[in-house]
């Protein structure tokens, strides 16, 4: 079955756009979980936590 | 021998004997000089791997001591020095450059001094010399620090120091003799970026296998920047670079792509080379070294992973923005210019998070010139990525395009953002790998900060007015419908802020060499960390 370019491009656009879109949705949803809070406190002091 | 070690001597063994084969059948004198630098650095890097061989006489350094992670400093101390000498060097071209631009004469009429080798001179030593080795000291210093693990490898961290400066003499003197690919930010030809190509790898696995031994579970968002900045840059270079020899002995090479696709992938390179070189990578910096030095952690951890993500997602697509008014399709060219806007989010949250993380704590701002210099670093970076989208809508890049403008905008954002905060960066770290208390002299810090940031100021407004106003006299029209002005004359309407631009390059290399000189005193004579008792007692490094 032969595509066009217009099926392709449109496929890959909109496609690309959901992706994009429920990937960065749930990098949102991780950092913004209030579970994490406490994981992310720790983080924060790496730094400035002596060895 | 470890496996390690025999491997890298065999390895530099071949590259000796190909070395050697191409310097004598080289098909142009520059190939044949390359080829030598090359057999000279692979015949220099198997003595250092039998003589560290010997001097360390069967022991291997311990990951750790007491207990303690015993970091692999060496690397770090060279990269560190290695930066400061390609910064002034680098600096000076950019000086000189900049008066042959007001003076012409100092071309001196050589071909190896015109405007045309020197600028790319300048480019490559201040962005990849200079702040490829802030980078590659700081990451492997940060990445180990915050893993709490020593970085593995008895050879491989200093073949990816000392063969990304082999790298670097190599591309520079190519520029000179006039060896290039006629690619912004991409000139090396194809053997320069093969060898780069290998280090680049190797530098790849050092990071990654810090991190796979790393004490520490959660990584620390500074490696996710470094992290990013390494994997991206080996991506756009293996594709910008794609090229097939004329012949394995000479220099010359073509690029397989063409035309416009070629315009696009080196602007694709071109513009994630500022994303994720100057820009990710030295964002790393920043999260590490900012609340380290004002001792508080990062104001938001949460906002610190949304910014990382959110500026991988949008970087990338911003290159069409260089090519506005051009062969390249509208929709392409609209798609960069709308990710370019999108930018301003995670910059400006990136620059709030970096600002605010000194939230309760600004009068050190007045006591700490170091500090300072961070900071103000950070602010450049929020002024710069605040222009840089103005500059990609369309309406505004049909008068800055081509202009001064863009040089103004590189500069507000290669001199205050990456300059200060690689200045910041250094001050702070070279006294702790050294175990120093502090540099040698705060005073002098602050003679640097004062001096460069009126060098900066210089520089950047000489050229907003100097753009502006080209651009504005390129676009003036007579009643009649004929250009007002010819080219010659905005050439010499510019020449006053030629000068006003070298005068603040002056001022910015002023206090980079004063900052050599108080690097060099804290090495030599800054009070150290420990008192001297502790001193004895510590494991020799």
């Amino acid at each position: 079955m032969d595509f066009s370019y217009e099926q392709v491009a449109a496929f890959a656009q909109q496609s690309g756009l959901l992706y994009f879109f429920l990937i960065f949705s749930a990098i949102c949803v991780y950092a913004l979980w209030p579970k994490n809070k406490a994981k992310f406190d720790h983080a924060a002091q790496i730094p400035l936590e002596e060895d | 021998m470890s496996l390690e070690e025999t491997a890298y001597s065999v390895f530099l063994g071949l590259l000796f004997l190909y070395c050697v084969l191409a310097a004598g059948k080289a098909v142009d004198p520059v190939f044949a000089f390359h080829a030598t630098i090359g057999a000279i650095a692979s015949a220099a890097g198997i003595f250092l791997i039998v003589r560290s061989y010997i001097d360390r006489d069967g022991r291997v350094e311990p990951a750790e001591i007491n207990g303690k992670p015993n970091y692999n400093l060496g690397p770090v101390k060279f990269a560190s020095i290695a930066a400061m000498f390609w910064g002034i060097a680098g600096f000076s071209v950019g000086i000189w450059i900049a008066l042959e631009l007001a003076y012409p004469a100092l071309n001196l009429g050589l071909p190896w001094t015109t405007f045309g080798r020197l600028r790319p001179l300048h480019t490559s030593a201040v962005i990849f010399a200079f702040g490829g080795n802030v980078l590659l000291a700081t990451s492997f210093y940060v990445v180990q620090r915050t893993s709490r693990a020593r970085m593995p490898g008895l050879v491989t961290p200093w073949v990816v120091i000392l063969g990304y400066n082999v790298f670097i003499v190599i591309a520079g003197t190519g520029y000179l003799l006039g060896v290039t690919q006629s690619k912004e930010y991409a000139e090396p030809e194809w053997y320069a970026d093969l060898w780069l190509t290998i280090v680049w790898v190797a530098y790849l696995l050092v990071f990654l296998a810090t991190l796979w031994r790393r004490k520490e579970p959660h990584i620390y968002v500074a490696n996710w920047f470094y992290l990013a900045f390494i994997v991206t840059i080996a991506m756009l270079h293996i594709i910008n670079n794609a090229a097939v020899p004329v012949s394995v002995f000479g220099s010359k090479s073509y690029v397989v792509w063409s035309g416009v696709q070629d315009a696009m992938v080196q602007w694709w390179y071109g513009h994630n080379a500022v994303g994720f070189f100057l820009t990710a990578g030295f964002l790393a910096i920043m999260y590490y070294f900012v609340p380290k030095r004002a001792n508080r952690p990062v104001y938001s951890y949460r906002l610190s992973i949304i910014h990382f993500w959110a500026l991988i997602f949008l970087y990338i697509w911003a290159g069409p923005h260089h090519l506005h008014y051009t062969a390249l399709p509208e929709w392409a060219s609209t798609l960069g210019m709308v990710f370019s806007v999108m930018l301003w989010m995670p910059s400006w949250g990136g620059m709030i998070n970096g600002l605010m993380t000194l939230s309760g704590a600004w009068d050190k701002l007045r006591t700490d010139p170091v500090l300072r210099l961070l900071v103000v670093s950070v602010a450049f970076y929020g002024m710069s990525t605040f222009e840089g989208p103005l500059m990609s809508v369309k309406a505004v890049n049909s008068l800055s395009h081509y202009t001064d403008w863009t040089i103004g905008h590189v500069h507000s954002g290669a001199l205050g953002w990456v300059g200060y905060v690689s200045f910041g960066a250094l001050y702070c770290m070279v006294p702790w790998i050294y175990g120093k208390r502090d540099v040698y002299s705060l005073k002098l810090v602050d003679w640097h900060f004062w001096i460069s940031t009126l060098g900066i100021v210089l520089y950047i407004t000489s050229m907003w007015v100097s753009g502006i106003m080209q651009g504005l006299m390129w676009r003036a029209y007579t009643e009649l419908g004929f250009l007002q002005y010819s080219f010659v004359e905005t050439v010499e309407a510019m020449h006053p802020y030629y000068v006003i631009r070298a005068l603040g390059g002056i001022l910015f290399l002023t206090g980079a060499v004063i900052m050599a000189v108080n690097l060099y005193l804290t090495i030599r004579h800054g009070e150290s960390e420990k008192p001297a008792a502790d001193v004895a007692l510590a494991p020799a490094e």
